[in-house]
């Protein structure tokens, strides 16, 4: 398991609290989550939700305008991985184990997609998470999402 | 969709992935680091890891239905991944192999390498179903 230097911990320091917001704003601007736009929507104790407007660059079938699946999977990674600072309220480094989504329906053309990752619970080492994916009513979800996340430093004995 | 050997989706070429080589007939498809795909600084965003896997997932059914004769279109119905290393800032590589094709779904594994193809970055399974364009 790699570990480097983080982005967002120079943010959020350490016991200084985790403001998903503040850190979506510069999370959001850059690499993979810049590309795709990744707006901050909303939190709560152990939730945040995120999302992403539907753009023509973003799609796997040109003939209906579906996103690609790899759209959800990185706005659930995002969202899922914030849940659990949000929980903790502090930043910790850590690394998506695994991530699995089920896709109930496709994300209609010109749609925007929410996705909400919530942490439900958390160890010293693991963070467990669930989410889904819709496209602005919650009951009616897209996609259904769970995971771990596995710490990868900071570990006090 | 036999395009997509020569065309590959918008979502693909906005990522600058592009069909490199080839194993058992399955499309390897190859995807350069840039700031687009970055996660944490150096390192890949695990989501663009997983549209290099989704990515030679897709081809590889495509083909395995060609290689049948099908031209059923397809649906993903779900994913696992499993992140096994970080993805290092150079060049990946992707393959998808069609584990069981039946009428109605398809399983595919697709691994995602860098270097050394025996060292996974990371690895995805993906359930299909098969739709096809003419009934009976």
């Amino acid at each position: 398991m790699t570990s480097g230097t983080t982005d967002i911990g120079t943010l959020a320091p350490k016991g200084g609290g985790f403001d998903p917001e503040l850190v979506n704003k510069f999370m959001g601007k850059h690499g993979h989550s810049g590309f795709l736009a990744m707006e901050y929507i909303g939190h709560g104790e152990n939730w945040v939700e995120l999302a992403i407007d539907w753009r023509e660059d973003l799609v796997a079938d040109p003939e209906t305008g579906i996103l690609a699946s790899a759209v959800i999977i990185s706005l659930m990674d995002n969202a899922t991985s914030m849940s659990i600072w949000t929980k903790l309220n502090e930043f910790r480094p850590q690394a998506t184990m695994d991530l699995r989504i089920d896709y109930l329906r496709p994300s209609p053309s010109g749609q925007r997609v929410y996705g909400r990752g919530i942490c439900y619970h958390l160890t010293n080492s693991i963070g467990f998470v669930r989410g889904y994916a819709h496209n602005g009513n919650p009951d009616q979800p897209l996609a259904h999402a769970s995971g771990t996340f596995i710490r990868t430093g900071g570990q006090t004995a | 969709m036999s395009a997509l050997y020569t065309t590959l989706p918008p979502y693909a070429r906005a990522l600058d992935m592009t069909v490199v080589d080839e194993i058992d007939g399955a499309p390897v498809i190859g995807m350069p680091f840039a700031n687009r795909v970055q996660g944490r600084p150096g390192f890949l965003h695990g989501g663009a890891i997983s549209g290099l896997l989704e990515i030679a997932a897709i081809a590889a059914v495509h083909q395995a239905l060609r290689a049948k004769g099908s031209d059923a279109n397809i649906k993903q119905v779900n994913v696992t991944v499993d992140f096994m290393r970080g993805g290092l800032s150079q060049m990946t590589f992707a393959v998808g192999e069609v584990t069981r094709l039946g009428r109605t779904m398809a399983n595919v594994e697709a691994r995602a390498w860098q270097e050394d193809r025996d060292k996974p970055i990371a690895m995805g399974y993906m359930h299909y179903l098969i739709k096809a364009k003419r009934e009976g």
